[in-house]
């Protein structure tokens, strides 16, 4: 099947695949566990019933997500030493107590109360059982905090040293947690797992009001969704323009294959929208582009000189075309976002948000549009790092593991044929707790587990009674 | 150098300790999965699961503690290990993707239902005897050149790893058997006795065989339990042993419903007591010591904080999460 791939080339694919994988998950994980704490503190507050519900439905999703999420994780953070290792050797010092404080202070966390938040709603009552909530909604968090400044340290290192035997070390682990380019993207990663929920609560709320445009829980959860949508969609194109100039700085490589600029451009570079970019030319063909727009953006000039690809040595270049293609589609969803966003401000505002068909119809087609944001977005940014693990330190073809090619060929497949059965039989599991709406009187997971039921009782009930 | 010495065992230490807790944790979760087809009714299967589906996920966090603290503490190590270990990894690694994601699917669906009964069971038959034998790879030591493993990608596989491997499977077993015990009531239990005995007959014979050929790895293992004085502090390790399965055997006898899972795990700690006996200071037997693969002291450090303030913490809300699901599981409870 991969006859003629090294296994470096193979371990690449490997890392791609597992993590493609797994950051689905995360990105609506993330999101929902601030949604749900956000539904059960608003059940709190007021007691109304249709919150619980909404609760008890998104709460079985959000188990069935999670878990996913759990098993291809943990893959991920043993790949390192698996396929990696050259790479561990070297940047354990700096990057493995990153992590070891992820596993300290957020996977703990979750795990520790996950239990509680899916099962233990009658038998520890409504107050604690929102602690257990939001502890798991800060969890993760966190978890995102430790893993991007992680991953920002291998893009834009800074704070470190090398020792005799070649390892990085951190000289300075404020400059080294807080490297420049991770407050960007914790911010636009954060708002994109918080879009990405909000878009797939919308959809199945949308899906549900084009049936019946009357029941309770599908208006409240395609109102809040769209509220989401319209407030940030326009915050994460600021930051992720934000995120750019951050780039441009840092990794200026990046950004000229992200803009498919082969050619340096003394007086003002072109915005190219689309075409095909040609790596061994070194050119993009058939290119379609709006002259000094591309200078504006970047440098908020329309004359300013850009280098280009030409100024750096071939052999450091990214591929190019994964760089340009992945970032216009990311773009482009945003944009997507945007309108969805503002033409539900516009009914909402006429007063049809529940009425709108064709804006039923535009919510449920961009169910999937935060998930291909997010894996355009990660491409974006990895493919546009190589060839480098460490950038501008240590290469991708000295970070990997002395293995046989035929070792890592071997788990690849297992890998694809496993997370293929597996991971689809969930994806199913998930549109099929969706396809059914939200109804009154909706159970957690643990429904038999007392006498009284959840989800009749308000909090206030519940109170008064114990 | 001193305070670099002291702080790679104090690290040794901790992620021992972290490596146990998930021995000792995980163990039970992952021997319910291996008992799994004894208990063919679905009523026995639900309440078996529910036993630990609400802390199988922390369960398996000390896991990633365990290889994220080897990367961040000792990185030549696990730089080491895990291309040595390649395919007993990744078979633990797709086991555990199996068993794990049981937990939710069995009960969104009923006509598939048995097949995630067999994933939950193959899954955790696989992750536990991949986790065995590497163990036993571990011990035999693997071969290093310079700073990396330069050894094939199945020298693990010997006669001995695959005795490890199943010596873990049995003593998982065990460690299952025992929680059924204390978790459960009537006829379920009964047999959940009935098993434990079995199964603590198989450790103790899975014990004695590891024991013995052990010594035959190397010799410093032979000296290291057999040399004077050496051999009073050992010793203490055989005799304990014996003592313990004593105690577990009256408890069993008895019917207690606490004390045979206790006393499994005292049998954990024992064995796991002797292979720090065996191992120490090597952290990969007879190449590398803990002190040649230990981070720089600054790392070491940092995390050291991080250990001592977070460490109890972690304990205090896992045992809470405990305590809230304590006692026996009802049929009717947990998931429908
Ligand atoms: C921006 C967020 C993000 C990113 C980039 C990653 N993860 Fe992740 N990860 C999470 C956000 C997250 C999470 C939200 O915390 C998860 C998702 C579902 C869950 O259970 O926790 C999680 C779970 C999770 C787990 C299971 C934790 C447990 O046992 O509870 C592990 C071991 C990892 N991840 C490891 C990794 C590694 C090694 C990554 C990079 C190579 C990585 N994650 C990227
Ligand atoms: C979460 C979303 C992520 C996605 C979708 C992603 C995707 C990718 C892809 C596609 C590559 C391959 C690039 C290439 O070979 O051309 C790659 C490489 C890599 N990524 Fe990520 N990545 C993500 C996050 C991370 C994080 C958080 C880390 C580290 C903490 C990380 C570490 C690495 C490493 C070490 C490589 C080098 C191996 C390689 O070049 O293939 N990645 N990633
Ligand atoms: C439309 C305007 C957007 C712009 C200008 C933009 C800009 C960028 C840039 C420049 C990067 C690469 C940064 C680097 O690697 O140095 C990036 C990465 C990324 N983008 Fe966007 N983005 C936009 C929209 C979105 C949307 C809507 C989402 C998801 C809902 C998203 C998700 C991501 C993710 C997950 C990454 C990788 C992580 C990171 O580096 O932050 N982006 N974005």
């Amino acid at each position: 099947m991969f006859e003629g791939w090294d296994a470096v080339v193979l371990a690449r694919a490997q890392f791609a695949f597992t993590m493609s994988f797994h950051i689905i998950f995360p990105a609506f994980s993330i999101g929902l566990a601030s949604y749900l704490a956000v539904l059960e503190a608003l059940w709190l507050a007021t007691g109304r019933e249709v919150y619980i519900n909404l609760f008890n439905y998104w709460l079985k999703i959000f188990a069935v997500a999670f878990a996913m999420g759990v098993v291809s994780g943990i893959v991920m953070s043993y790949q390192f030493g698996t396929n990696w290792s050259a790479f561990s050797d070297k940047t354990g010092p700096v990057i493995g107590p990153l992590m070891a404080y992820e596993v300290l202070t957020a996977f703990f966390l979750e795990a520790g109360f996950l239990g509680v938040m899916l099962f233990g709603l009658n038998r520890v009552g409504p107050k604690l059982h929102f602690l257990a909530t939001l502890m798991v909604a800060i969890g993760t968090l966190i978890s995102a905090f430790w893993i991007l400044s992680a991953n920002s340290w291998m893009q834009t290192p800074t704070g470190h040293t090398v020792n005799e035997a070649g390892q990085f070390i951190a000289a300075d682990w404020l400059k080294v947690i807080f490297n420049p380019s991770f407050p960007y993207r914790l911010v636009h990663m954060v708002l994109a797992a918080y879009l990405t929920t909000a878009l797939v609560v919308g959809a199945v709320g949308a899906w549900h009001l084009l049936r019946d445009r009357h029941l309770a829980g599908p208006r409240v959860m395609f109102s809040m969704a769209m509220w989401m949508a319209t407030l940030v969609a326009p915050i994460q194109i600021i930051a992720g323009d934000q995120h750019g100039l951050n780039t441009l700085e840092h990794q200026p490589v990046k950004i000229m294959a992200m803009e498919g600029h082969f050619h340096s451009h003394k007086d003002g570079a072109p915005l190219i929208l689309f075409g095909l970019p040609n790596q061994s030319a070194g050119r993009v063909d058939y290119a379609v582009e709006v002259p000094k727009l591309g200078s504006l953006i970047l440098k908020h000039s329309t004359d300013a000189p850009m280098a280009g690809l030409d100024t750096i040595p071939r052999e450091n270049w990214p591929p190019v075309a994964i760089t340009f293609w992945s970032f216009r589609i990311m773009v482009g969803m945003g944009l997507l976002m945007l309108a969805l966003g503002l033409f539900s401000l516009l009914m909402r505002v006429q007063g049809k948000l529940y009425d709108s068909r064709l804006l039923h119809m535009f919510a449920v087609a961009m169910a999937p549009a935060g998930f291909i944001a997010v894996l355009a977005g990660w491409i974006t940014t990895e493919v546009g790092r190589q060839p480098f693990t460490v950038y501008g330190l240590l290469r991708t073809a000295e970070s990997a593991s002395p293995l046989a090619a035929p070792a890592v060929a071997s788990s690849l497949v297992a890998f694809i044929i496993v997370y293929f059965a597996v991971f689809a039989a969930g994806v199913i599991y998930l549109l099929r707790l969706m396809a059914a709406p939200p109804h009154p009187g909706e159970e957690g997971p643990s429904q038999h587990e007392a006498p009284i039921r959840t989800a009749g009782i308000t909090p206030a009930a519940q109170g008064a009674g114990s | 150098m001193n305070v670099a010495v002291d702080l790679a065992t104090v690290w040794a230490f901790i992620i021992a300790f972290a490596v146990f807790v998930y021995v000792v944790m995980d163990g039970f979760d992952l021997g319910l999965g291996i008992l799994f087809p004894l208990f063919p009714e679905k009523r026995d299967r639900d309440i078996i699961m529910n036993s630990v589906a609400p802390v199988w996920d922390g369960n398996e966090t000390w896991l990633v503690l365990g290889g994220g603290g080897l990367m961040a503490a000792f990185p030549l190590a696990y730089a080491v290990l895990m291309p040595a270990l390649y395919t007993p990894m990744i078979a633990m690694l797709l086991g555990l993707v199996f068993r794990g994601v049981a937990f939710e699917f069995r009960w969104r669906t009923t006509k598939a239902r048995n097949r995630w009964d067999i994933a939950f069971f193959g899954g955790s038959l696989l992750a536990t005897l991949a986790q065995g034998i590497a163990l036993g790879a571990i011990l035999q030591g693997v071969h290093v050149e310079g700073r990396s493993y330069a050894g094939g990608w199945w020298d693990w596989l010997t006669p001995f790893s695959i005795l490890t491997g199943i010596s873990l499977v049995i003593g998982y077993s065990l460690l299952g058997a025992t929680w059924l015990v204390m978790k459960t009531e009537g006829e379920l239990r009964d047999r959940a006795y009935h098993l434990s005995w079995i199964f603590l007959l198989a450790m103790l014979g899975a014990i004695g065989a590891v024991s013995i050929a052990t010594p035959f790895l190397h010799v410093q293992y032979t000296q290291r339990w057999f040399a004077w004085p050496n051999v009073l502090l050992t010793a203490q390790v055989p005799i304990s042993v014996a003592a313990i399965t004593a105690l577990l055997l009256r408890s069993l006898a008895n019917k207690y419903d606490y004390q045979p899972f206790f006393l499994a795990l005292a049998l954990f700690a024992l064995s796991y007591a002797g292979l720090g006996i065996s191992m120490y200071p090597y952290i990969v037997p007879q190449s590398i010591t803990i002190w040649q693969a230990a981070a720089p002291e600054n790392s070491q450090l940092f995390m050291l904080v991080g250990v001592a303030g977070l460490i109890p913490l972690i304990l205090g809300y896992t045992a809470w999460a405990y305590w809230v699901f304590r006692g026996k599981v009802k049929p009717e409870s947990g998931y429908h």
